[in-house]
């Protein structure tokens, strides 16, 4: 039974993640993104960048995470295995790059059910360390309400 | 993951954009290789996108491509045009369709098989900025087998000045 008094709420923040010139190289690699700025920290500096740049799907890598462990929180009710991912939105204040630590703070902002079937939508905003609005994303969420 | 018509695309004049505009197609041929990268890569490990069983018990034709993973080669058709993988102030999609990706042909495996995808885009509108700075807005699409398997997927863009 999925917990309705969550929608609405802001969960804890994260710990800072580490955004690191290897892991931007290999989802680069990974999504076959082959722009300099993603590779090499001269071209990168070159076009105005502090570091390497990271692609626009990235954010995945820190915010999932965060968007799991609250879905598998047995408070909240929901069926994790089987959840399916319905859409994704990403917005940037700026670009991602190297060095970065980023905090993300997940909100819950809607809950449907329909025909058996919750759709969740999760915003998450990410944060430098010090506070410098860096993203948003929004994810919706579906999974099959317990039979029971 | 290999890229066939994208990889020997030129530079667009970025100048020359107008409504309209179609960006520079892209082919990629995803395997089984590419999933299991792009899941170390991203951290999305679900078994759906590496074990078929799993895909198999969840009516799934077998195993798929992460829903991310194609929203980020939609993301590449951007970027590549563009060459500035910064350049992207917002981006979405919905993810309306999964793309198996095989690795058995007729009872024979073959690793090399995968998936073709196809993504396009066109130039749906420019705003100019009090301060001159341009932006666009792209609408992307990514077909697999002839159907669409992104909805409502668009960017918008930073132009160069």
């Amino acid at each position: 039974m999925v917990d309705e008094s969550y929608v609405g709420r802001t969960l804890p923040p994260s710990p800072p993640y580490q955004v690191g010139r290897e892991r931007i190289r290999e989802f680069a690699t990974a999504v076959g993104e082959r722009s300099p700025l993603c590779h090499d920290v001269a071209a990168a500096r070159a076009a105005g960048y502090p570091d390497l740049v990271a692609p626009p799907s990235f954010p995945v890598v820190f915010t999932m995470p965060r968007i799991e462990l609250f879905l598998r929180d047995p408070g909240f009710g929901w069926r994790f295995e089987g959840t399916v991912h319905g859409d994704q939105k990403i917005e940037f204040q700026r670009p991602i790059h190297a060095g970065d630590e980023l905090v993300t703070v997940v909100r819950v902002d809607g809950l449907r059910t329909r025909a058996g079937t919750h759709m969740l939508t999760l915003h998450c905003a990410v944060s430098t360390i010090d506070g410098e609005p860096v993203c948003a994303t929004e994810a919706l969420l579906l999974s099959q309400e317990d039979a029971g | 993951m290999s890229a066939t018509a994208g990889s020997e695309r030129a530079r667009t004049d970025l100048t020359d954009i107008v409504e309209g505009s179609e960006l520079p197609s892209l082919s990629v041929r995803l395997t089984r290789t590419d999933l299991i990268r792009y899941a170390g890569a991203s951290g999305d490990f679900n078994p759906i996108h590496w074990n078929d069983r799993v895909a198999e018990s969840v009516e799934l034709p077998g195993v798929v491509a992460h829903g991310m993973l194609t929203m980020a080669l939609g993301g590449r058709l951007v970027t590549e045009w563009l060459g500035d993988p910064g350049a992207v102030l917002s981006y979405q999609a919905r993810f309306t369709r999964p793309v198996p990706v095989p690795d058995v042909v007729d009872g024979v495996d073959d690793p090399t098989l995968g998936a073709v995808l196809e993504l396009t885009g066109t130039v749906k509108s420019i705003s100019v900025a009090d301060d001159g700075a341009r932006t666009a807005r792209v609408d992307i699409s990514a077909k697999f087998d002839g159907k669409a398997v992104l909805g409502r997927a668009a960017a918008v863009v930073r132009l160069p000045a």
